[in-house]
């Protein structure tokens, strides 16, 4: 519990940049993952995967289910150690203080109906659920959860229960926890999985904004990169314990895949969507 | 024709002890037992119970006093049931197999063993059922001290706890001692059900921890609220309990009054029974696509 937090906000309204496509912002890295390999139980999950993040950037992990994505993720938040490589924010190798630069929105969270916290507390919890005591009520606290849910437009059912809140509410608040702390990367693992259409695309369309607004890099893993191509500015496809970075059009190709995935994979476009499939 | 409140409850040494030591008890137990509901740790409360009966009736035995023997034991219990990993599946399957019967064996030996020396039939009933009425004063002092202590403990972990119980995994990665808090908060959940056992009973500490939070979790909406709630669920059901049992002294079979663990069980039961009958009516909807489905279209 050595950590500690900083509260240095993002500028919120700086310009946005425009940036034409597949060029990158001239911004440094915010987020470096240098030739990181990751063995568990004696097998190697993930191999040599090299990819940077830059302020505001919304970057999709994408890969079938199983390829690591979520270790990658782990690794970035310093709970897998790696065998490998290193992982750098702003340059440095991670430790408990520029950790607090990361939010993170962990995946397959089931809020039991029960749990005695209404959206608001959950939210309070990431200014400080980490420290011990307990925190008095003040109008700051207050106003400061209050942004945060309207950022995430969760602000109608702050005193509900958040067991009882649908799969796209429950996301969303926990986007507003990850965010009260004025995280410069936001880090979400499978945050659209059992979500319906109409909350995926809520849900992607908050994110685009916080990117884009308020300049905050957004890593986010998903098993389908569909319903992220009108966001994403760049791509790691993860497969076979190997990843490839680029802009989506780069990255996402019949060779470029079937190089990655060690076999023979079609990538065909339907009316602006993409589908990975097998090959003879 | 007798009153609920018959005339010289207030004055009788032993009743005020026991009203006092209630509400403690009721206190510790009932803002830990939330904790207990929703870590789904409901299982190492009762585990908790089953050792520190080894303990108290081990104590029993040697003529030491019972608090300390539950105490020990269930702090010993807390450490065991770590090293074991009671929150995995196998880990539970073991430990309920081999170390809870290991425990409740020896328990057996001991009171047979006792009730040999003694020849007091009672004597066992106290162990096992609690004996709110016959606390010494000289314990009362050290029954507070630990309640305090373990409160003020949960206290101090309350958003840690709260966090995890959300998910470990966002814990961790904000640099939380999972493990740590979790051994913390399992000692302290000992010292609440050892007070609880010299009160109610060992056999009967869970209802005690589980029952008030479990209808205070129905009712409230915030932690805060559900700790408050569960502490006074729990003061209610003992300090009536009490009362009861005061009375039923004129209750057949005459002269004999009822156990005061049976009044409290029973009511803890009718409480948590009486959240389903109406349940409250919530100040704000509990999701929009609630009022949604009730709108006409």
């Amino acid at each position: 519990m050595g950590s500690t937090m900083t509260n240095e906000a993002a500028p919120r309204s700086a310009a946005a940049q425009a940036t034409p496509p597949g060029a990158r912002s001239t911004e440094p890295d915010l987020l470096t993952l240098d030739n990181i390999g990751v063995r568990l139980g004696g097998r190697q999950v993930l191999s040599d995967v090299t990819f940077s993040l830059r302020k505001g950037e919304f970057t999709g992990v994408i890969g079938p289910n199983g390829a690591g994505k979520t270790t990658l993720l782990r690794v970035i938040l310093g709970l897998i150690e790696p065998s490998g490589g290193q992982v750098l924010i702003d340059g440095q190798p991670v430790n408990s203080k520029n950790k607090a630069a990361i939010g993170y929105v962990p995946q397959k969270l089931v809020i039991d109906p029960d749990m005695p916290l209404r959206a608001r507390d959950v939210v309070a919890l990431g200014i400080d659920g980490h420290r011990l005591g307990f925190a008095l009520p003040s109008r700051q606290r207050r106003e400061m959860i209050e942004a945060a849910l309207d950022d995430v437009g969760a602000a109608r059912y702050a005193n509900a229960r958040v067991g009882e809140l649908s799969g796209g509410e429950q996301q969303r608040v926990l986007i507003a926890h990850a965010l009260i702390s004025r995280p410069k990367l936001l880090l979400l693992d499978e945050p659209l999985a059992n979500l319906d259409i109409s909350s995926e695309q809520e849900i992607v369309a908050v994110l685009g904004r916080l990117a884009r607004e308020q300049k905050i890099a957004i890593l986010l893993s998903a098993h389908d990169m569909n319903p992220l191509l009108g966001v994403m500015d760049r791509i790691v496809y993860v497969a076979n314990g190997r990843a490839a970075t680029g802009s989506t059009d780069e990255v996402v190709t019949s060779e470029g895949l079937t190089r990655l995935y060690g076999h023979q994979v079609d990538v065909v476009r339907v009316q602006n969507r993409v589908l990975v499939v097998a090959g003879e | 024709m007798h009153y609920l409140f018959e005339p010289g409850l207030f004055g009788s040494g032993p009743v005020r002890t026991a009203l006092l030591v209630g509400a403690v008890v009721a206190i510790t137990s009932g803002v830990i037992g939330v904790f207990t509901v929703i870590r789904g740790q409901s299982f190492a409360g009762h585990a908790l119970a089953d050792v520190s009966l080894t303990g108290g009736s081990g104590a029993f035995l040697i003529g030491f006093n019972q608090f300390w023997g539950f105490l020990i034991a269930g702090i010993v219990a807390a450490g065991l049931m770590e090293g074991i990993g009671v929150q995995r599946r196998r880990g539970r399957d073991v430990a309920t197999g081999v170390v809870l019967g290991a425990g409740l064996g020896a328990a057996a030996l001991f009171l047979y063993l006792a009730t040999q020396q003694t020849s007091t039939t009672g004597a066992s009933f106290t162990v096992l059922f609690g004996s709110i009425f016959v606390i010494s004063p000289d314990t009362v002092p050290a029954l507070i001290a630990a309640g305090v202590v373990a409160l003020v403990v949960v206290a101090v972990l309350t958003r840690v706890l709260l966090l995890t119980s959300i998910s470990p995994d966002l814990a961790r990665a904000r640099g939380v001692h999972v493990r740590t808090v979790g051994i913390i908060y399992l000692a302290a959940l000992a010292v609440s059900v050892s007070l609880t056992a010299v009160a109610i009973g060992a056999v009967l500490s869970t209802a005690l921890l589980i029952g008030p939070s479990a209808t205070a979790l129905r009712i409230t909406r915030s932690p805060g609220w559900a700790m408050a709630a569960s502490a006074l669920t729990g003061i209610a059901a003992t300090w009536l309990g009490i009362v009861l049992a005061y009375d039923s002294y004129y209750w057949p079979p005459y002269g004999h009054g009822w156990p005061v663990s049976f009044f409290v069980v029973a009511l803890v039961l009718v409480g948590y029974l009486l959240t389903y009958v109406k349940r409250p009516r919530r100040l704000a909807p509990r999701s929009p696509h609630e009022g949604a489905e009730c709108s006409p279209a």
